[in-house]
């Protein structure tokens, strides 16, 4: 494999790589605080929905964002209300709403565009197109690390460099704040936190809030930057792998952008089968390198590759007791 | 904020000499009316005892000063001045502080991350902590309360845990501490610290409410106690001039039998022989350190002890419920300790029944019927089965009807839900169907624990009436009156290890609580 | 604190939590400028409204019965099976070796074996996050997810590089040999009256059937159901009993993948005569709607099971019919999981506040 492949395929791990990191710290914020969250992926396909169809309808990619936000806010909040208020399990809500958002976006999608379920193919301002950064041209000729910056740090969509951002972003939330404080203690123990004079229930909602932010930008991301425009089922698991990214990165922020760049490699790699094929000398069946970021994680929950321990109140609703 | 508050403090401090009054207090949930027109009044500077038995409404009744319910009616006075208090957030403003039975801390923080959880100074974390750390090493220094702000709670002792629940009460500014049980888990040397920082809290002029069940606490700690009874508030007497004879009175309504009747022992031979037992938790800590003892036949070994000092982990390994070393030896053969045949069912097979400590998390599936409950642990018994393959539900529901005849379960619905009945009845159908096995040997955690005082007395009862039929029974309890009254033989327990036997005849409980304390009989 | 009477419990709730799907459907239908009523009548007349209908409907029933019952057995014993997909699939996988092994004979024959075949591999696929629940307590939720998505992939590699004959395009195995080939309804005496065109509900109902009351026994008449329950209520409760919980998880996940699996038997072997790509359709997912609406009792997953059927089929038929794409039965899927088994608090106590107003005397006197 020589120096151009590996850029290519370090390129293409940062764009397939992002809408998983985005999703994974969405998940981070609403596990830490003690909401198990496996919609993810219902909420990441709503927002590719509302944020392409927006963005067609109107030609601006921004208020496609908004939408896609609001799409997802509006699952999160279904999700709150079922889990937190009614104290329903987390579990059955989340594989609810990933079969309600599965049918409801061809639904909307078919009646808004007859076009079998997708959404128009975005172009221009409907679309997020890739920004170069500064000194990405000139900087090209320097040996090595040029090539590196121009073909794969720089050239991405806007979203990218969100996402990245998230990163530093959560864990100074997390473990510098008064609110990351009160939001992890909310996940450890919810009596701790009521007895405190803390609202359990508005703490889990404002978690419960970002994931839905988050996962918008995920599900925005999929539909008008990665691709251009909605397809039925078009996240196809990514939900699922950033929950598997998620206990990988044991509930913390840095290495969730570690685990969600691994799993953005192997997916990157199942697309270039024949370099897979010139390194390992043998022919890998792609179907090997699909399920790798999931026997990952069935390795890691088995306690093989360290311990992951969720958070103590996770999964559990909050009830005031005598 | 804080400011504020000692500001209204000041306001209104000085015409009422009362830190807390309530009036016409009332709480019902659902047909159960767990509070009904209470009134007191606890004087500033105090340490106010409030004494009563399990669901009394102690406890109901301090959640609705902390806020955590709602009173169906009544008024709070803070400082004679009414102050509603709708949550939490409220009656730390009024500057009340709570330790709560079980405590609120967050076990993988820090000390100081605990203290400040709530009560921050701004959205950024550094100065809120660094403001908590300064404050923490006055009130350390002024209180005995010494504890490592930086160490994790998980890390800490249950003193020091607790005494992290008074520093997070100091450290919002709380007048009024209310202490719910908090013995439950202290040695008596650890107890005796408590108190000792409660006396300096209210020579500062703290005023402190203590919950208890507990007569000697209230005698050693109180300036005046009040007595609860099923939801009543009996009387509030200054404690120099009462006794803990008409305290215990006051508390159930009528004298209290605290002897229990019963002939001397005639113990036969050894049934089981326990030597160098030794138990590990989840987190590989050993504690159960290396016990031995002896129980024969028609006697009654009381386990005294306080509270989680290997107490239950001996119960655990003795009824095949954890993973052991050493060696216990049944009518004279070894029973395995780990492994195969280290298992409830094995146990029961070699005639040991098995009263447990925690009868909603072990002894009862409470949504399981009374009748399938009858069978838990027997269910492999052929006196349940129809045939190979199915069950005799019928023959079990019959023999549920018999066992409550017997007992005098209330009601005597076998269909009815474990979870269905009082505290009493759950724990007569945990008797019935361990004691109707007629075991050889009985081993009983916390036989009355949350039971009304006419089931055990019934219960006591029928304990002995066992051991009069020549059966042994391994009685473990941390009520001392239970374990004085009713042993034959007591061991102490302390730290995972017997600190040595003592006859109910010759000992007392000031011996006993030297024992329970590590000490081996000097003074503390 | 007030309660519902055990029957309106059993009965109201997933009636109303069906009701409430059913209103939120139809506003969705609106929202997509459809007739509810014009969508709801065909589909009555597409899944019921004929023998031909019901013949396909009852084909899907089958199905469910078995996803049903698979969650059903995990669910009593604690453990939430989100994983009947790809026990399914791999049931489908087991029921494909056996009947490509030999010439059969017979259907009566090859049944039985491919029945054992489609329950062993279905097992087998539960068995590994069974055991890493019970020995390293990895959470059975995530690990079932992780393992339906290992199983298509092991399943496309079967198919695009193991099974797939020769000169074949598309992912599939050769078709089955015809002594596979289980009689369909219209093809049973007696009631080939009723169902006269050809209809892919199969024999395999009754099976599926006979599975129904074959859990039932084992969960409330049998010591080993009673154990299952009786761990499913309370771990620690379990082994205060000597209740073996390694071998209660392994044996209930087993019997839920096995159950998982055999549903195989009706699509692979009963309908489709080979083995394809994703066979199972989503049928494993929605054995957790079945078993949620069911109230998790074998005679409520039969009943739910017939409901899903009739909405897929008449799902089905909307999709032929009308412009209301098929994904509608995804929606309604969904929400009957909602409200079965995440908001059944909420329904709860609409009921209760419903019952407080119809007997106001008992309410206050309980």
């Amino acid at each position: 494999m020589d120096y151009d492949t590996l850029l290519q395929l370090l390129g293409s791990t940062l764009r397939l790589g992002t809408p998983l990191l985005l999703a994974c710290l969405a998940g981070l914020f609403s596990e830490r605080a003690g909401i198990f969250d496996i919609g993810l992926e219902g909420k990441m396909l709503m927002a590719a929905m509302t944020s392409a169809a927006v963005a067609a309808l109107t030609g601006s990619v921004w208020v496609g964002l908004a939408a896609g936000i609001a799409g997802s806010l509006l699952m999160a909040a279904i999700h709150g209300i079922a889990s937190i208020t009614f104290r329903g399990n987390q579990l059955i809500s989340g594989v609810a709403l990933n079969f309600i958002a599965s049918g409801i976006t061809v639904l909307v999608a078919q009646s808004l565009f007859r076009q079998g379920g997708r959404t128009p193919p975005l172009a221009g301002d409907a679309r997020f197109s890739p920004i170069t950064l500064p000194f990405a041209e000139e900087l090209q000729a320097v040996p090595v690390l040029g090539p590196l910056y121009h073909d794969v740090i720089s050239g991405h969509p806007i979203l990218v460099y969100v996402a990245l951002l998230c990163v530093p972003a959560t864990w100074w939330l997390l473990y510098r704040t008064r609110f990351g404080l009160r939001l992890r203690a909310v996940g450890e123990n919810p009596a701790a936190v009521d007895t405190a004079g803390i609202s359990v229930i508005a703490m889990r909602f404002a978690a419960v809030a970002i994931t839905g932010v988050l996962c918008g930008l995920a599900g925005a991301y999929m539909s008008t930057a990665l691709q251009a425009g909605f397809g039925r089922e078009m996240t196809a698991g990514r939900g699922y792998i950033a929950l598997a990214a998620l206990i990988f990165a044991k509930w913390r922020p840095w290495q969730a952008l570690g685990a969600t760049m691994l799993f953005g490699f192997f997916q990157a790699l199942a697309l270039r089968p024949d370099v897979v094929q010139g390194v390992a000398g043998v022919k890998v069946p792609v179907s090997a390198l699909d399920a790798l970021p999931y026997i990952l994680t069935v390795l890691v929950l088995a306690g093989f590759v360290g311990k992951a321990i969720p958070p103590r109140a996770g999964g559990e609703p909050y009830v005031k007791e005598r | 904020m804080a400011d504020q508050a000692e500001k209204g403090r000041q306001a209104t401090a000085a015409p009422s000499p009362y830190a807390i009054e309530l009036k016409g207090i009332s709480k019902a949930f659902g047909p159960v009316q767990a509070n009904r027109d209470i009134n007191i009044a606890v004087p500033r500077g105090t340490i106010h005892g409030i004494i009563g038995e399990n669901g009394a409404g102690k406890s109901t009744l301090m959640s609705i000063l902390y806020g955590f319910y709602k009173a169906d009616a009544g008024q709070i006075l803070i400082n004679g001045t009414v102050t509603p208090i709708p949550d939490s957030q409220s009656a730390i403003r009024a500057g009340i502080g709570m330790v709560f039975q079980h405590f609120k801390l967050v076990q993988n923080f820090t000390v100081l991350e605990n203290v400040i959880l709530g009560a921050e100074d701004g959205f950024q974390l550094s100065t809120s902590l660094s403001k908590a750390r300064k404050a923490l090493e006055a009130l350390s220094r002024d209180y005995e309360l010494d504890v490592d702000p930086d160490a994790l709670i998980e890390d800490l002792s249950v003193g020091h845990q607790q005494r992290v629940e008074i520093l997070k009460a100091l450290y919002r500014q709380a007048e009024i501490l209310i202490l719910d049980e908090p013995t439950g888990v202290l040695t008596p040397a650890e107890a005796d610290h408590l108190f000792r920082i409660l006396k300096g809290l209210k020579e500062q002029g703290k005023t402190i409410i203590l919950i208890t069940h507990k007569l000697r606490e209230i005698m050693e700690a109180t300036d005046n106690v009040s007595v609860m009874r099923r939801g009543t508030m009996v009387d509030t007497v200054k404690t120099a001039e009462t006794s803990p004879e008409q305290l215990a009175e006051l508390m159930v309504g009528r004298k209290v039998l605290l002897e229990v009747e019963k002939k001397p022992a005639a113990p036969g031979r050894t049934i089981l022989k326990v030597e160098d037992l030794r138990v590990k938790d989840e987190h590989g800590v050993e504690r159960l350190k290396g016990v031995s003892f002896e129980i024969r036949t028609g006697e009654i070994l009381g386990i005294a002890g306080v509270a989680g000092n290997g107490q239950s982990e001996l119960l655990a390994a003795l009824g095949g419920m954890a993973k052991a070393t050493g060696r216990i030896e049944m009518n004279g053969a070894a029973l395995p300790v780990a492994g195969r045949g280290a298992d409830g069912q094995s146990r029961r097979t070699a005639g040991i029944a098995h009263v447990p400590e925690d009868r909603h998390h072990y002894g009862l599936i409470l949504d399981f019927s009374a009748w399938e409950n009858v069978a838990f642990g027997y269910h492999n018994d052929p006196k349940y089965q129809k045939n190979a393959l199915f069950m005799d539900n019928a023959a079990l529901r019959a023999d549920t009807e018999a066992k409550m005849a017997t007992f005098d379960v209330r009601p005597p619905i076998p269909a009815l839900a474990a979870k269905n009945f009082s505290g009493g009845n759950q724990q007569k159908i945990v008797v019935a169907r361990e004691i109707e096995r007629n075991p050889e040997l009985l081993l009983v955690g916390q036989p009355t624990r949350g039971v009304d005082i006419g089931a055990i007395e019934f219960i006591h009862k029928q304990i002995v009436a066992l051991r009069d039929q020549g059966k042994a029974i391994l009685l473990v309890s941390v009520e001392l009156d239970e374990i004085m009254s009713l042993s034959d033989r007591i061991a102490v327990m302390f730290d995972g290890q017997i600190m040595g036997f003592r006859d109910p005849e010759t000992t007392n409980e000031r011996e006993l609580g030297l024992l329970m304390a590590g000490m081996s009989g000097e003074a503390a | 604190m007030e309660r519902l009477p055990r029957w309106a419990d059993l009965m109201l709730v997933p009636l109303i939590s069906l009701a409430l799907a059913a209103i939120i459907s139809a506003i969705v239908i609106v929202a997509i400028g459809q007739d509810p009523l014009e969508a709801l009548n065909t589909m009555v007349t597409g899944a019921v409204g004929s023998a031909y209908g019901w013949g396909y409907t009852l084909y899907y029933t089958t199905s469910f019965i078995f996803t049903g019952l698979a969650v059903t057995v995990a669910f009593h014993a604690g453990l939430f099976n989100i994983g009947g997909e790809g026990q399914a699939q791999l049931g489908g996988l087991g029921v494909a070796l056996v009947c490509l092994s030999m010439n059969w004979p017979h259907w009566a024959l090859a049944l039985p074996a491919a029945a054992i075949g489609a329950a062993l591999f279905g097992a087998a696929w539960a068995a590994i996050p069974a055991y890493l629940q019970a020995k390293r307590g990895s959470h059975i939720v995530i690990t079932t997810i992780m393992f339906n998505y290992i199983a298509s992939a092991f399943l496309v590699y079967m198919l695009v590089d193991v099974l797939r004959p020769a000169g074949q395009m598309d992912p599939a195995t050769a078709n089955f040999p015809p002594g596979t080939e289980l009689p369909t309804l219209n093809h049973i005496p007696g009631l080939s009256l009723v169902f006269t065109k050809g209809v892919p509900a199969n024999v395999t109902l009754f099976v599926a059937l006979a599975a129904a009351v074959a859990v039932w026994a084992l969960l409330w008449h049998t010591r080993l159901g009673y154990q299952i329950r009786a761990f499913g209520k309370s771990e620690p409760a379990a082994r205060y009993a000597g209740i073996n919980p390694f071998r209660i998880i392994m044996i209930a996940m087993l019997i839920s993948g096995g159950l998982s699996g055999l549903m195989a038997i009706n699509n692979v072997m009963g309908e489709a005569g080979r083995l394809v790509q994703n066979s199972s359709e989503g049928a494993g997912f929605i054995g957790i709607a079945v078993a949620l609406m069911g109230r998790n009792h074998p005679v409520g997953v039969v009943l739910a099971a017939v409901l899903f059927g009739f909405l897929y089929q008449g799902g089905a038929e909307l999709g032929l019919w009308t412009s209301i794409p098929i994904e509608l039965r995804t929606v309604v899927q969904g929400l009957v999981i909602l409200f079965t088994g995440a908001l059944d608090q909420m329904v709860r106590m609409m009921l209760t506040w419903a019952f407080s107003f119809r007997s106001p005397s008992q309410a206050r006197g309980a």
